[in-house]
C-alpha cells in the first residue's frame, strides 16, 4: 500500500522515514499509512456530526449513544485493534538472537559519533557507521557525555544514547547504499550539523572492511 | 435599606484602596483575577514573540538570522514562559475571577494567599525575562535533561534561571491549587450541593487537585538538579551513583499530568459556554465528571511514553502504550457529550462559537496524532522531530488558545459590563484559526521527511524549505489575529456602550450581579436549588441586591459563609481579613531568598528564611482575636458558629491539602531513592551510613511524643483549660527530633561522592526542615496562649497543628528508619 501512495507524492527524502529501505523502517511507514487513514476516516466523522447539529431539525437521540456508543464503545474499538496491532509491530522490530547478526557499538559524544565492530577488534570509525546489506545489525549505543539518540530515518526508529547504559537497536538495510543518520536528542551549541553516515556493503565490499582494506 | 444603601456599606468594607495604590495591597479575588489574566496575557505575548523569532530563523535554508546560542534561548523561553507563564496562570487567573461568583460566595477561602501567590508570579516571571534581556536566559529546552544541563555541560547561570525562576513561579500554582480546592469544597452558595455545583467548578477542582500531585515531582527534580548544579550533589551523573533517567522521570511525572491541567480548565469553559450558545443545558452532566476524573487518574499512569526511546523494556512501553490510548476514551466522551449538546440545543454562531468550532477541527486532529505516537514503533519514528512539535501544537492550541478566546469573549461583558460594538472579533477569529492551520499542518510531514526538533537550521538539499516557508507565513497570520483581539479588547473596554446584565442567557451564578462586578459579589448570597439558579429564577439578581438572601446585613467585616462539602448545608460563619501589602512584601523576600541562592549570596539566604519566618508568623498572628465570638445570625433563622471556634476550619482544609502536595514531594523523593537503588548503575555505594541505635531510638520518641503532646493540647483546651504544659512538652520533643535528624545531616556519608550520600542529606534536610516548622508552630501556640488568644470557642489553630506534627512524626520515622536501617542491613 505504502509504495503506490510513494510515487504520487514527495516522500522521496534522505532522511524521510516514509522513503523506507529496510525492514523496519518499512513497517513502520507502513503503521503509519494505516492510522494516517483511520484517522482521517474519524477526523471526518467528528466534523460531519458537528456539522450537522447546525441543521434546523434534527432527529431526536439519546443522551446514552453520545456517550455510551460514541464516547466509549467507538474509541475502545478502535484503540483495542490499534493497540493489539501497535504492539505486533513492536514485538517484530525487537533484536532477536540470531547467528547471522552483526554486532556494532555507537558511542556519542559532543558532537560526533565513534563506531567500533564485534567482528573487527580495535578499529573504529568517526562519523560512518559501516554493515552488510540485507544483513540484520544490531547496535549497542551509549554516550560519553550527554543524552543523545541514533536515528537513521530510512532504516529504523531511533534510540537514545545514555551515559552509563547501553541500549540495543537492531537496523537492517535492504540494498549496499548509503544512509543518512541524525542525532536526534538536543545536545546544545553543535546539535544543527550532529548528523552521520551509514555505509551499506554488499557482501564482497563487507569482507573487505573487515579485512581492513576500505577507508 | 435599600439596594443602593447595602452597596455602599458592603463596598466600604470590600473596596480595595482606590488607584494602582490599590494593586498593591488588594486581596480582592476579582481585582488579583484581572491582574492575573492581565500578566498572563503580557507573557503569552512574550512567547508569541519569541516564535516569531524561531519562524523567522526557520523560514529560509541556512538563516543567519541568529547562531545556536541565541537560537537554543529562545526556543527554552518559548516553550518555557508558554507553559509556566503563561497557561498555568492564565488558568490560575480565570478560576479566581470566576469560582466565588459561579459558585455564589463573596471571595476565594484565602484572600492573603491569592494575592502572595500573583506576587510570587510576577517576580518569579521577571526574573526570567531579566534573564532573557541580559541574554543569558535558560538555553537546555524547556525539559532541561541533565547531564546537558548540569554544571560540566552548562557552567553558566542560565540553567539556575531556569531551576530557581520556575520553582519560584510554582508557588503560585500551588498557593492557587489549595486555594481553589478550599474554595470549591467549603465557599459555595448554601444549598448548593456537590451536584448542583456548575460543571466549571469540578473541572477546576479536578485541575487544582493535579496541580497539588503533579508539580512536586517537578518541583523536587528542580531542587535536586540546582543542588547538583551549586554543591556537586551527583543525583544525575551515572558514574557517581546517579542517573540521568531519573530527571526525565520526575519531568514527564509532572509533565503529562501537566498536558492536562491545561486542557481540563479549558474543557470546564467549553462545558460551560457551549451550551449557553446552543440555547439548552448540558447533555451528560454526571458522565462528563467522571470523565474528567478518569482523565486525572489516567495522566498520571502515562508520563514513560516521553520515553519511548530510552531502551525502556519493551513490555514496560507496551502498558503506558495502552495507558496513553487509553486516555482517549474519556477525552471522546466529552467530546461527543459537547457534540450531543450542540445536536440537543440550537447552536447560534456567537463569536464564542466560532472559537468553540475551532477548537473542534484543531482538538481532534491533535488527538488524533496524540493517539498514533503513544503506539510506540511509529514514536520511535515520530519522536523528537517537527511531528510531535506539529502535534503539541494542536493540542495546546487547540485545547487550550481556542477554549480561552471563547471564555475571554465569553466573559468579556462580565470584566467590562460593556458590549461589542465593533467586528473585529470575527476577523480575527478567521485570521487565527487559517493561520494556524498553515503553520502547523503541513509541520507533521516534515517531521516525517527528517526535520529533527529544536534545530536552528538546515540545508536546501533537505527538501524542507518550501514547507517551512509556509509555515512562517502561517505564523505571521496568528500574530495579526492576535493583535486585532488585543485592539478589540482595549476598544471594548475604552469605548464600547455599557451592556445589560446576563447578556447570553446564562444561567450560572456570576450573572446574577451588576458588571463589572461589585467588590463584594453578591450583596446577599443566594439559596442554590438547581445547576442553573438564574434559569430557574430570572429575578434572582435583583432579589439578592434587595437583601433578601444570606448576610444580607452588612456589618465591620468582610464576611461569608461555608457550606458541608457534599450537601451544601451552611455551616460556619466566615471572617476575612481586608487589604494589606503583607503578600507583596511577604513575595519580595521569598524573592530574596531565590535571588540569593541564583547569585550564589548565600549569606542572604538565612537572612531571607528568617524573614519569611518573621511574616508568616505576622501573617497568622493578624486572625486571632482575644474574646470569644458568639453565633452570627445569617439571615432566614439560621445562626452559624464562627470558623475559629471548630476543629475542620478553612485554615485545616488549606494545610490537609497543602500536605497533600507536600507528601507528593515525599513520595517523588522515596521514588527517586528507590529508582537509584535499582535501577541506577554505579551501586552499591562504596561507603554506608553508621546507623546509630541511640539517635533512631531518640529520634523516634521525639516524633512520637510530639504527637501525642498536641492531643492533650486540643483536649485541654476543649475542656476550656490553658494547655501550656502540653505545648512546652511538644515544643521538647520536637526539638529532640530536629537533633536526631540534625545528626543524620551531618553524618551522611561524602554526600559528593555517591547519589546514596546525597539522596540520605536531601531526606534529613526535607525532615530538619519540616521539625523547625513544626518547633515554630509550638512556640506560636505557646504565644498565643500567654496572651489569651485561645479558648474553648478560639481551638482551630490546634487542630492545624496537629496535622503538620503528624505529618512531621509519619516522616521524620521514615527518614530516620531508612537511613539508619539501610547502614544496618549493608
Amino acid at each position: 500500500m505504502g509504495s503506490t501512495v510513494l510515487t504520487l507524492n514527495g516522500c522521496v527524502g534522505a532522511l524521510s522515514t516514509v522513503d523506507p529501505a529496510g525492514p523496519a523502517a518499512r513497517t513502520i511507514a507502513t503503521l503509519w499509512w494505516v492510522m494516517l487513514t483511520g484517522a482521517i476516516m474519524i477526523f471526518a466523522l467528528v466534523v460531519i456530526l458537528v456539522a450537522a447539529s447546525f441543521r434546523k431539525r434534527k432527529g431526536a437521540i439519546a443522551d446514552r449513544f453520545w456517550v455510551l456508543i460514541l464516547g466509549i464503545a467507538f474509541p475502545v474499538t478502535v484503540l483495542l485493534a490499534l493497540l493489539g496491532y501497535g504492539l505486533f509491530v513492536g514485538e517484530r522490530l525487537l533484536q532477536r538472537q540470531g547467528a547471522d547478526v552483526v554486532r556494532v557499538a555507537a558511542e556519542g559524544r559532543q558532537w560526533d559519533w565513534q563506531f567500533s565492530y564485534d567482528d573487527l577488534p580495535g578499529q573504529t570509525t568517526a562519523g560512518v557507521l559501516h554493515i552488510p546489506a540485507g544483513q540484520p545489525v544490531d547496535v549497542a549505543i551509549t554516550s560519553a557525555d550527554v543524552v543523545h539518540s541514533f536515528w537513521v530515518p530510512r532504516l529504523a526508529g531511533k534510540m537514545d544514547a545514555i551515559p552509563g547504559r547501553v541500549n540495543v537497536l537492531r537496523i537492517e538495510a535492504d540494498t549496499p547504499g548509503t544512509f543518512r543518520g541524525l542525532s536526534s536528542e538536543f545536545s546544545g551549541r553543535g546539535y544543527d550539523n550532529f548528523t552521520f553516515d551509514v555505509v551499506a556493503h554488499d557482501a564482497a565490499d563487507w569482507t573487505l572492511f573487515l579485512q581492513g582494506e576500505t577507508e | 435599606m435599600n439596594a443602593l444603601q447595602r452597596h455602599r456599606k458592603l463596598d466600604l468594607v470590600w473596596a480595595s484602596q482606590p488607584g494602582f495604590r490599590g494593586w498593591f495591597s488588594s486581596v480582592n479575588h476579582t481585582d488579583l483575577g484581572r491582574l492575573f489574566l492581565v500578566t498572563a496575557f503580557f507573557f503569552f505575548l512574550i512567547g508569541g514573540l519569541l516564535a516569531m523569532l524561531i519562524r523567522t530563523q526557520l523560514a529560509t535554508p541556512g538563516s543567519a538570522f541568529a547562531g545556536p546560542e541565541i537560537y537554543n534561548q529562545i526556543f527554552t523561553m518559548h516553550g518555557t514562559i508558554m507553559m509556566f507563564l503563561f497557561a498555568i496562570p492564565t488558568f490560575e487567573g480565570l478560576a479566581i475571577y470566576l469560582l466565588p461568583k459561579i459558585l455564589g460566595t463573596r471571595d476565594l477561602a484565602f484572600p492573603r494567599l491569592t494575592a502572595y501567590g500573583y506576587w510570587c508570579y510576577v517576580f518569579g516571571g521577571a526574573m526570567l525575562l531579566a534573564s532573557m534581556v541580559l541574554g543569558i536566559a535558560p538555553d537546555g529546552g524547556w525539559f532541561m535533561y541533565p547531564p546537558l544541563t548540569s554544571s560540566i555541560y552548562s557552567p553558566g547561570i542560565n540553567t539556575d534561571f531556569w531551576l530557581i525562576g520556575i520553582t519560584f513561579v510554582e508557588i503560585s500554582a500551588i498557593a492557587a491549587a489549595v486555594e481553589i480546592t478550599v474554595t470549591i469544597l467549603k465557599y459555595r452558595a448554601p444549598g448548593m450541593s456537590l451536584d448542583k455545583m456548575p460543571i466549571f467548578a469540578w473541572y477546576a477542582l479536578v485541575t487544582a487537585l493535579m496541580i497539588l500531585t503533579g508539580f512536586p515531582p517537578l518541583i523536587l527534580g528542580s531542587v535536586l538538579l540546582e543542588l547538583e548544579r551549586a554543591f556537586g550533589l551527583p543525583f544525575f551523573q551515572a558514574d557517581l551513583g546517579g542517573d540521568s533517567l531519573l530527571w526525565q522521570h520526575l519531568f514527564w511525572l509532572f509533565g503529562h499530568p501537566e498536558v492536562y491541567i491545561i486542557f481540563l480548565p479549558a474543557a470546564g469553559v467549553i462545558s460551560t459556554v457551549l451550551p449557553v450558545m446552543c440555547r439548552t443545558t448540558l447533555l451528560g452532566y454526571g458522565w462528563i465528571v467522571a470523565a474528567a476524573v478518569a482523565l486525572a487518574f489516567l495522566s498520571f499512569g502515562l508520563w514513560v511514553h516521553h520515553m519511548f526511546t530510552t531502551g525502556i523494556p519493551h513490555m514496560g512501553l507496551a502498558f503506558f502504550s495502552a495507558a496513553s490510548t487509553l486516555v482517549a476514551v474519556p477525552t471522546g466522551v466529552q467530546i461527543f457529550a459537547w457534540i450531543g449538546t450542540m445536536w440537543k440545543g440550537r447552536p447560534e454562531l456567537h463569536l464564542p462559537m466560532l472559537h468553540l468550532l475551532g477548537f473542534f477541527v484543531t482538538f481532534v486532529i491533535g488527538g488524533l496524532t496524540g493517539v498514533m505516537v503513544a503506539v510506540v514503533p511509529f514514536d520511535w519514528q515520530a519522536h523528537d522531530t517537527a511531528f510531535i512539535t506539529a502535534h503539541l501544537h494542536y493540542v495546546l492550541f487547540g485545547g487550550f488558545v481556542f477554549p480561552m478566546l471563547a471564555g475571554i469573549y465569553y466573559w468579556l461583558p462580565h470584566v467590562t459590563g460593556r458590549k461589542r460594538n465593533f467586528r473585529l472579533g470575527e476577523l480575527a477569529f478567521v485570521l487565527i484559526f487559517t493561520g494556524f492551520h498553515v503553520t502547523f499542518l503541513a509541520m507533521h510531514w516534515i517531521g516525517l521527511m527528517g526535520q529533527r526538533r529544536r534545530i536552528s537550521t538546515y540545508l536546501p538539499e533537505d527538501g524542507w524549505t518550501t514547507i517551512n516557508l509556509i509555515s512562517s507565513v502561517g505564523s505571521f497570520v496568528i500574530a495579526i489575529g492576535f493583535a486585532i483581539v488585543i485592539l478589540e479588547v482595549i476598544l471594548n473596554t475604552a469605548s464600547a456602550r455599557r451592556g445589560g446584565r446576563n447578556p447570553w442567557g446564562a444561567g450560572t451564578l456570576e450573572w446574577a450581579m451588576s458588571t463589572p462586578a461589585p467588590s463584594y459579589n453578591f450583596a446577599s448570597l443566594p439559596h442554590v436549588t438547581g445547576r442553573d439558579p438564574l434559569t430557574d429564577d430570572p429575578k434572582l439578581p435583583h432579589a439578592l441586591a434587595r437583601g433578601e438572601g444570606y448576610l444580607a446585613t452588612p456589618g465591620r467585616w468582610r464576611e461569608t459563609l461555608t457550606v458541608d462539602i457534599a450537601t451544601g448545608q451552611p455551616d460556619f460563619h466566615v471572617i476575612y481579613p481586608g487589604n494589606t501589602r503583607l503578600p507583596i512584601l511577604m513575595a519580595a523576600v521569598t524573592g530574596v531568598f531565590f535571588l540569593s541562592l541564583l547569585l550564589k549570596f548565600y549569606w542572604t539566604v538565612p537572612v531571607a528564611v528568617i524573614g519569611v519566618a518573621v511574616l508568616v508568623w505576622r501573617w497568622v498572628w493578624a486572625l486571632g482575636r482575644t474574646e470569644d465570638l458568639p453565633a452570627q445570625d445569617i439571615g432566614h433563622g439560621i445562626a452559624l458558629p464562627n470558623a475559629a471556634s471548630v476543629d475542620r476550619s478553612p485554615g485545616w482544609w488549606g494545610s490537609l491539602f497543602l500536605l497533600t502536595a507536600n507528601a507528593t514531594f515525599f513520595g517523588s523523593l522515596l521514588f527517586g531513592f528507590a529508582f537509584l537503588w535499582t535501577v541506577a548503575p554505579g551501586w552499591p555505594p562504596p561507603v554506608w551510613f553508621t546507623p546509630s541505635m541511640a539517635e533512631l531510638a531518640l529520634g523516634i520518641a521525639g516524633a512520637g511524643v510530639s504527637a501525642v503532646a498536641v492531643r492533650m493540647a486540643i483536649r485541654t483546651i476543649r475542656q476550656g483549660g490553658q494547655p501550656m504544659f502540653a505545648v512546652g512538652l511538644g515544643l521538647v520533643a520536637v526539638l529532640i527530633l530536629v537533633a536526631a535528624l540534625g545528626l543524620l545531616m551531618l553524618r551522611a556519608p561524602s554526600p559528593d561522592q555517591h547519589a546514596y550520600g546525597a539522596t540520605l542529606l536531601v531526606l534529613g534536610g526535607y525532615g530538619l526542615f519540616h521539625a523547625c516548622l513544626t518547633a515554630l508552630m509550638f512556640a506560636f501556640l505557646a504565644a498565643r496562649i500567654s496572651r489569651g488568644f485561645t479558648s474553648a470557642a478560639r481551638r482551630a489553630e490546634f487542630a492545624i497543628v496537629r496535622l503538620w506534627v503528624d505529618y512531621l512524626a509519619i516522616v521524620g520515622i521514615f527518614i530516620l528508619l531508612m537511613a539508619h536501617l539501610t547502614g544496618v542491613t549493608a
